[in-house]
């Protein structure tokens, strides 16, 4: 019988500890089927986050560094300059990312660090039980602003690949979400071609993932993927942010 | 050996580049700057690795990345720096990566003062960072020994895989002192298998960590970094005795001041009185029994503890050695003011009368 669909090499057996709905587990699987597919999954050292994706370097099927919050462009930094021909990657979640870590994320991209961020921004800090993100959304519910953010106490949500897209170093941003096929094959050919950008020296890539927590929204999964593309897509546009031909982009 | 004319800073940058050093990330901050600068200059021509990061945060992650995959990693600062490093270092404690952290002491609390400072001892012995983790700490009160330390600093890391801190006054990093170079002591060390460096043709993946969500594992692991402690105090304490031997009052110091001690040993020795010197090498782990045999001693009848530190810090360790069984006296001086020669001498006295 013909083999039409089989877990990717590029992660274990051990089982995903996400809740139904959440959109990690897609995500880790597209990471997971490019480094595969670009022969770089032998070669590959992977950092993940402090939130729900701790666990990360339990199903990468690759060499993998855990770092404190927020720390891991600083982490990939150490491995990526002494291991300039690896391919090197870290994956954060929104706080992680834009809040604790926001120092490291902006470094490393200003400095042009060779390696790949998959930043799953689901609006919302997962893992300790839905509090306020740098990335919820004005008039959304966390349990610390309960009866909705407002500009006023909190300030406009961060676009993180906007932001990082300033940045000279920053060759590559797109902003992608997994909600159905047509997205989630335009999210694997952009953290692809990530990779590839990252293993040609271009510079710092940076995939911007739109993804679910229906446990924290209080929604059911299907409700969770509306809300996104209602909600999420327009603060958060989809598309390429930022891409620079590779011979300008090229840091010397 | 021939003697070369180094200032402390530049020398210790200089001692890891020999120990081979592969990676330095580092932060400006006064007393240390030289350290980082020496590095940006030197370190890439023996090809190596400098990198000035944005923060200490990220200097000691960077460190950390570096260290997990099996680099031989290396960051300094001084005291309000160190203090941002404390995260990363209970990481690298937790991970069991080597690495080699300098701190060049400033006074403090806060900005405090750019001049020499001890009060960052509890901080370098207690851990600093959230849980329990030690570093092995060693203190140098001169230049060559400095270089002497740093340079060994790297096995020690790597035989226990385990951050070493080289603590000393800012004095010592911005003084020139003529200094030897001695050959690079070798340890028989590990291989570093656990490294990420991609797996390649591994059979599993390796995974630098120190998450234990199970608690049965995380006190698993606790003990075996607890037993890696105790090996640590069995094999590694150090200390030096200056005429200990029929010593009535013990100076107990390190660093600057157990320098400044030596003129206090000889001008109250040359007055006939029986003083001597217990100089810590290792502040962690810390020559308890030694001191604690010390103050078993019949001739000797007090101490006197000497810190750059106001409230005095090592006091608490000298306490818990001598325990009670002769009087402690203290002096000690912070902000980047050092005890003098004659604040020693006239302390001893007060301590031989009280002894008596
Ligand atoms: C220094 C520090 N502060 C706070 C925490 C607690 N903490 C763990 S995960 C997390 C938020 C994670 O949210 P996010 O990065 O958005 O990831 P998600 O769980 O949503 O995927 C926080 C605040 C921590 N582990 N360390
Ligand atoms: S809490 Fe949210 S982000 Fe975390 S696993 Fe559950 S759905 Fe996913
Ligand atoms: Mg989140």
């Amino acid at each position: 019988m013909a083999i039409v669909y089989e877990k990717s090499r590029g992660l274990t057996d051990e089982e995903l500890h996400y809740c139904p709905g959440c959109h990690h587990g897609i995500i880790h699987k597209l990471v997971a089927e490019s480094l595969v597919e670009l022969g770089l999954l032998d070669d590959a050292i992977g950092v993940c986050p402090v939130g729900c994706s701790v666990f990360a370097y339990k199903y990468f099927n690759c060499d993998m560094q855990e770092a404190a919050h927020g720390r891991a462009p600083a982490v990939a930094t150490g491995i990526k300059r002494t291991h300039p021909h690896q391919a090197v990657f870290t994956y954060q979640g929104d706080g992680d990312l834009a809040s604790i870590g926001a120092a490291e994320i902006v470094h490393a991209a200003m400095r042009g660090e060779k390696f790949t961020t998959i930043f799953v921004n689901n609006a919302i800090y997962g893992m300790t039980g839905g509090q306020m993100a740098p990335t919820t959304l004005i008039g959304q519910k966390a349990t610390t602003c309960q009866t909705g953010r407002t500009k006023e106490q909190a300030g406009m949500p961060i676009r993180m690949a906007e932001l990082l897209s300033t940045l000279e170093g920053c060759v590559y941003a797109e902003r992608v979400c997994v909600t159905d096929i047509a997205n989630i094959n335009k999210a694997k050919k952009a953290i692809k071609k990530a990779f590839q950008k990252q293993m040609n020296g271009e510079g710092f890539t940076f995939i911007e993932v739109l993804s679910t927590c229906p446990t924290n929204w209080g929604m059911t999964p299907l409700k969770a993927v509306e809300w996104l593309k209602d909600n999420m897509v327009p603060y958060y546009p989809l598309g390429v942010i930022k891409e620079t031909a590779p011979e300008t982009a090229e840091v010397k | 050996m021939e003697k070369e004319l180094w200032k402390g800073n530049e020398a210790i940058a200089e001692a890891a580049i020999r120990a081979g050093c592969d990676c330095f990330f580092g932060y400006p901050i006064t007393p240390q700057s030289e350290v980082p600068e020496y590095m940006s200059a030197h370190l890439p021509k023996a090809g190596g690795v400098f990198l000035q990061s944005e923060s200490e945060v990220a200097a000691i992650n960077m460190v950390y990345g570096a260290a997990g995959a099996g680099m031989r990693a290396m960051t300094s600062s001084s005291s309000p720096g160190i203090s941002l490093k404390q995260e990363g270092i209970t990481y690298i404690a937790g991970a069991e990566l080597p690495c080699v952290i300098v701190n060049c002491m400033r006074g403090g609390p806060g900005l405090g003062t750019i001049q020499p400072g001890q009060g960052d001892y509890y901080q370098a012995t207690r851990g600093g960072g959230n849980g329990d983790y030690r570093t092995l700490v060693l203190s140098p009160s001169n230049v060559q020994e400095a270089v002497d330390f740093v340079q060994e600093a790297f096995d020690i890391a790597d035989q226990y895989r385990n951050p070493v801190m080289v603590v000393m006054d800012g004095l010592i990093g911005q003084m020139m002192e003529p200094i030897e170079w001695h050959p690079v002591p070798k340890r028989d060390l590990p291989p570093k298998d656990w490294a990420t460096t991609g797996r390649k043709d591994r059979d599993h993946n390796n995974i630098i960590n120190s998450l234990y969500m199970d608690p049965n594992e995380c006190d698993r692991h606790n003990e075996h970094l607890a037993e890696k402690y105790a090996l640590m105090e069995k094999n590694e304490v150090r200390w030096e005795e200056k005429e200990c031997e029929d010593a009535e009052v013990i100076i107990t110091a390190y660093g600057t001041p157990a320098r400044i001690a030596l003129t206090a040993l000889e001008t109250l020795r040359a007055e006939g009185l029986k003083v001597g010197l217990f100089r810590p090498i290792t502040l962690w782990p810390f020559p308890e029994a030694a001191l604690r045999k010390l103050s078993k001693a019949d001739h000797v009848k007090a101490f006197v503890d000497v810190e750059m530190s106001s409230t005095g810090q090592m006091i608490d360790d000298v306490r818990l050695s001598v325990e009670g069984r002769k009087p402690i006296r203290y002096l000690g001086h912070a902000g980047g003011v050092m005890p003098t020669v004659e604040e020693m001498v006239d302390a001893v006295k007060a301590a031989l009368k009280e002894g008596k």
